[in-house]
């Protein structure tokens, strides 16, 4: 599990709470409009072990079939997980 | 890494790309797990992570005043044990400011109690969410808002404040340093920290691009060549004996550590060898007082 977006963000002033307190993990907003490059994994050279995922702020990599794999609505693009892949199996593109 | 929750417990943030402070506490939610109740005081990451609606907390989580983080952890832990709930992590995520300075005396309080808490200092060594002010742990030299670098005053003139040994001194349980870049190190400290009764303090080091001056893909790089370099360093405080985790073979040019941030690009040369006369003070202290 983790925080994730939800369909709908609270608007109505009935639907704000009373009391300062509120689901855990509730997100309305991505923060993939943040990214000026964007980090695409080659999954050839992708061997899983897993450590850019361990150092990814944002906690979007996960892995998929012994690969990882990026959750781009999420993904501010910092590029810490390309230093840190040993197998350069991580390559930034610029966003269009 | 086994000992890592699978599950994101600090998701969809708004923490500037590349941010410590985010990677610190994603990573201690991620060892303690989602039966933890998580105090945030002011500072950038409530102030990231609480964005009504955007909630990016996956476990409960609040947000205290600002001095007030080991206090609320105090009540948190009391309130639920007279519920009676006991299995359960009461963990604080505060600044070098929260700590430091606004918070030093609830958290003494809280140690002096010994208070069954887990406090966790993310140190990007200045009040960054409120605009890069000085704190008592911004080190020597570095350029903050409050302590801009001129041709007589190169950016701040005190030494950055031991938390370590001041939590220490107080005859804390457990108390260890860590850094951002030895991630390894650091998840096995807070696994540590949560198997034992009492106060717990743990101290990281967190860079911040937006503070530091770097960009936003050096903060694991920097956060491990302070190791390096030897101006910070991972240890342990346990039983009243200071242990030294890690030793470098031979130190990194401080001075290359220094310039890589926009926040010490001022330094003159003479800084440079003030700032490497200290590192050799304090490590000297180190191999004269810290078990190996
Ligand atoms: C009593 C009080 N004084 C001042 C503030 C304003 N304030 C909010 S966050 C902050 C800076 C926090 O710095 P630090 O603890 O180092 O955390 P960081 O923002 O660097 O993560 C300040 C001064 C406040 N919220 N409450
Ligand atoms: S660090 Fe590189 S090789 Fe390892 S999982 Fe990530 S992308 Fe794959
Ligand atoms: S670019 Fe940054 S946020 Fe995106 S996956 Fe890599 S480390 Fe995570
Ligand atoms: S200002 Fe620094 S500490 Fe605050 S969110 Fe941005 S990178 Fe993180
Ligand atoms: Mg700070």
């Amino acid at each position: 599990m983790k925080p994730y977006l939800r369909e709908k963000a609270p608007a109505a002033f009935d639907e704000i709470p009373e009391f300062p307190s509120y689901e855990a993990g509730f997100l309305t907003t991505k923060n993939a409009g943040w990214r000026n490059f964007r980090p695409v994994i080659d999954t050839k050279k992708c061997n899983g072990c897993m450590q850019c995922y361990l150092y990814c702020p944002d906690g979007v990599i996960s892995e998929k079939d012994g690969k990882a794999v990026i959750d781009y609505d999420f993904c501010k693009g910092c590029g810490i997980c390309r230093k840190i892949c040993k197998f350069n199996a991580i390559e930034m593109e610029a966003e269009i | 890494m086994s000992v890592l929750s699978k599950d994101e417990f600090f998701y969809g943030h708004k923490a500037c790309a590349g941010c410590g402070g985010s990677l610190a506490v994603r990573i201690a939610l991620k060892v303690l797990g989602e039966r933890s109740i998580a105090v945030l005081p002011a500072g950038c990451m409530s102030a990231v992570g609480f964005n009504f609606p955007q909630l990016c907390f996956g476990n409960n989580a609040i947000i205290s005043t600002f001095a007030g983080t080991a206090s609320m952890l105090t009540g948190i832990r009391a309130g639920l044990k007279a519920k009676g709930i006991e299995d359960f992590h009461a963990v604080g995520f505060a600044g070098d400011g929260g700590t430091a300075d606004i918070g030093l005396q609830a958290l003494s309080g809280a140690i002096d109690r010994n208070d069954d808490i887990l406090y966790i200092c993310y140190d990007n060594e200045a009040y960054m969410n409120t605009g890069i002010q000085k704190s008592s742990l911004t080190p020597f030299g570095a350029k903050t808002t409050t302590t801009p670098a001129g041709k007589n005053i190169h950016g701040n003139m005190r030494p950055k404040k031991n938390m370590f040994e001041i939590a220490a001194a107080h005859g804390i349980p457990y108390a260890a340093t860590a850094s951002v870049g030895y991630i390894n190190d650091f998840i096995s400290k807070v696994k540590k920290a949560s198997g034992i009764k009492g106060t717990k303090y743990i101290h990281v080091i967190a860079p911040c691009p937006t503070g530091w001056g770097i960009s936003t893909d050096e903060t694991v790089e920097i956060a491990k060549e302070a190791v390096d370099c030897g101006t910070w360093y991972l240890a342990e405080f346990e039983n009243g004996e200071f242990r030294l985790n890690f030793r470098p073979k031979e130190f990194s040019d401080i001075g290359e550590y220094l310039k890589k941030q926009s926040r010490f690009r001022h330094l003159t040369d003479e800084d440079i060898k003030i700032i490497e006369n200290s590192r050799n003070a304090k490590w000297e202290f180190i191999d004269n007082n810290f078990r190996k």
